[in-house]
């Protein structure tokens, strides 16, 4: 019997050799991949541009070999409207966290929906704020314990988790909103199923489009990278549903 | 090119278009929204971008996404608006990119008026934003000159790789006057000649649009770069305009934009009465005229410099600093969306003049 070596699994193209500041059992770096998995599988690397955000991830630029452009916190989808609308050959992403986009960037996040700007998002909800040290985010879950409810969310005062996939499916503006998570490596592979169409989607010109991925963040949450993974499962799962919620390829009613 | 009788907003945002600046981000607001209802239709005409935004906000982080691409990208607004932009004109004058933002300004703090004003004067020139930064301020006094430094806002914002503003008031924006254009319009630039542009990383390394530095030392770099190119701007942009300065002046008046407009008028009249007056008026707020408007009043024949603004002394801080306390300097101004009048300003020459205050108004005494 002989052997022929060939690779089966590499890094991707559009992916740096930087080793990652994240945290140990942090899932922005299963994020990063499937994104740059993407823009190779697509063919899109050479005239993609990112736009990062203000939290962890605002370091992003450092692990990609695309262009970057970092925004200031939550403004992500307006730089991208920006440079989409005066390059619509390009192919532009946000990758934004919880308290960027959920709240100081709900405004700017809605409105690019709602025009419909060809470009994609990346929406990592870790129900935490994580740079700033584990503060309350508006996608904390009720009773959670962050250094700014440290007696756990008090929905009657912090009103209850925003679900950003629903609430941008409401819009009547065709686009593909996505929920997907990277607890096991089944729910990997879904996301990246959801990834892959999201930007197939843009370079198709056809809408915009967003994929929520649900992520752990152990250092905050206060528990082991394991226990965080079933935390996400047992928690944020039931709260925030897994699937599409919005479909350019589906018919929808609008009655 | 023949001459066009033209409103100052709609004059502005075609002196944008021949400067080669088709990519457009607005939000409404008064004195100035005739720039964007002019540009949402003329823009398409020349292949061009309009968005109205969801908000200011929106509109700076627009401008920033958009300068990124190296193509000439512009706003309008008027002050309420221009603040909620500072947050994106701080990111990209840290992130060292061109834009050009025009600020129609009318009367403040908070919603204000809606009439002429030039309260804007030190969030314009001393950094509306956070940070270490200033931004280039340009100030016309006639819509022929708004035309004009539109045009050279851009090849500054990207000469310098900065942000650049106009300050025109309401009066710049709503007046009509006959406007000329230049015979020939620019081409939109061609973002693969721009070694800094975002175009993708194919065959190069990646390019990276920022202004975070975690590390102190190269923060410290990144701002000192900044200071090294406004002492360059200081040297090389600084612009200025005299009238009527002469050997015989008594006064020289030191006035901007619309306000400098109605002092010329104003020593006009004075000249016919034998009352020589001098206007310095700064063209280039930021850099300031420093050493030229010393110069002025440094002459022995000037016996106090009028500050006449329509605030309530802005700019008179800049002409403070420059004088060192060589001549008197003293101050009028009107505010709120009041312009003074020629008499206004012919008044506090002549209160001057006579060094003594005109007599106050009879009151019937109680009895």
């Amino acid at each position: 019997m002989s052997y022929s070596a060939s690779t089966i699994f590499k890094r991707p193209e559009s992916l740096s050799t930087n080793i990652t500041h994240y945290c140990p059992g942090c899932t922005h770096g299963i994020i990063h991949r499937l994104v740059a998995e993407a823009l190779d599988e697509l063919g899109l690397k050479d005239r993609a541009v990112g736009v990062a955000p203000v939290g962890c991830s605002v370091l992003i630029y450092n692990y990609f070999n695309v262009d970057f452009l970092e925004a200031p916190h939550g403004r992500a989808p307006a730089l991208a409207t920006g440079f989409k609308r005066v390059r619509p050959d390009m192919i532009v992403f946000t990758y934004q966290g919880d308290g960027d986009l959920a709240s100081i960037g709900m405004g700017e996040i809605v409105h690019a929906a709602n025009r419909g700007e060809k470009f994609t998002t990346i929406f990592v909800n870790n129900a935490i704020y994580g740079m700033t040290g584990g503060q309350m985010a508006p996608t904390t879950m009720p009773m959670q314990k962050t250094t700014t409810s440290p007696a756990g969310r008090d929905v009657n005062q912090a009103g209850y988790p925003i679900r950003m996939s629903e609430l941008l499916s409401t819009l009547r503006t065709p686009s593909f909103i996505a929920r997907g998570a990277v607890h096991t490596p089944m729910h990997v592979i879904n996301t990246k199923k959801l990834i892959k169409k999201a930007f197939r989607l843009q370079k198709e010109e056809k809408c915009f489009s967003l994929v929520e991925v649900l992520s752990t963040c152990p250092t905050n949450w206060g528990i082991d990278p394991c226990k965080s993974t079933e935390w996400l499962a047992g928690n944020m799962v039931p709260y925030y549903p897994l699937g599409v919620y919005k479909d350019p390829e589906k018919e929808e009613r609008h009655d | 090119m023949a001459k066009k009788l033209m409103k100052g907003n709609e004059a502005i945002g075609e002196a944008a278009i021949a400067a080669g600046a088709i990519n457009y981000f607005a939000y409404p607001i008064t004195p100035q929204s005739e720039v964007a209802e002019y540009l949402c239709w003329r823009l398409p005409e020349v292949g061009g971008v309009f968005v109205q935004a969801e908000s200011e906000v929106a509109v700076g982080n627009m401008l920033f996404g958009a300068a990124a691409s190296g193509k000439r990208v512009f706003t309008t607004s008027s002050s309420p608006g221009i603040s909620l932009m500072q947050e994106a004109i701080s990111y990209m004058a840290g992130a060292h990119l061109p834009v050009v933002l025009v600020n129609i300004m009318r009367g403040g703090p908070g919603l204000g008026g809606i009439l002429p004003a030039q309260s804007d004067y030190f969030q314009a020139t001393k950094g509306g934003g956070h940070g270490d930064y200033h931004v280039i301020v340009l100030a016309p006094s006639s819509v022929q000159e708004a035309v004009d430094l539109t045009i050279l806002a851009f090849d500054l914002a990207d000469k310098y790789r900065t942000p650049v503003m106009i300050i025109g008031d309401g009066m710049i924006g709503q007046m009509m006057e006959s406007v000329e254009f230049p015979e020939k319009y620019r081409e939109q630039n061609v973002p693969d000649k721009i070694d800094w542009a975002l175009t993708g990383a194919k065959g190069r390394k990646a390019r990276i649009t920022k202004s975070l530095f975690l590390d102190p030392e190269k923060l410290e770099i990144n701002s000192f770069e900044l200071a090294k190119r406004y002492e360059i701007i200081k040297k090389a942009e600084v612009r200025f305009e005299l009238y009527k300065v002469s050997p015989k002046n008594k006064i020289l008046i030191t006035a901007y934009g619309t306000m400098a407009r109605i002092c010329q008028t104003a020593i006009d009249e004075l000249d016919g009465e034998g009352i020589s007056v001098g206007l310095f008026r700064p063209i280039s707020l930021f850099p300031y005229p420093e050493k030229e408007i010393y110069k002025e009043a440094a002459k022995t024949n000037i016996k106090a410099v009028l500050d006449i603004e329509m605030s309530t002394g802005q700019m008179i801080e800049d002409v403070e600093r420059c004088l060192k306390g060589i001549k008197p300097i003293e101050f009028y101004g009107r505010t709120g969306g009041i312009v003074p009048t020629p008499n206004e300003v012919k008044d506090k020459v002549r209160e001057i003049l006579k060094g003594e205050k005109p007599a106050p108004k009879k009151t019937r005494k109680k009895k």
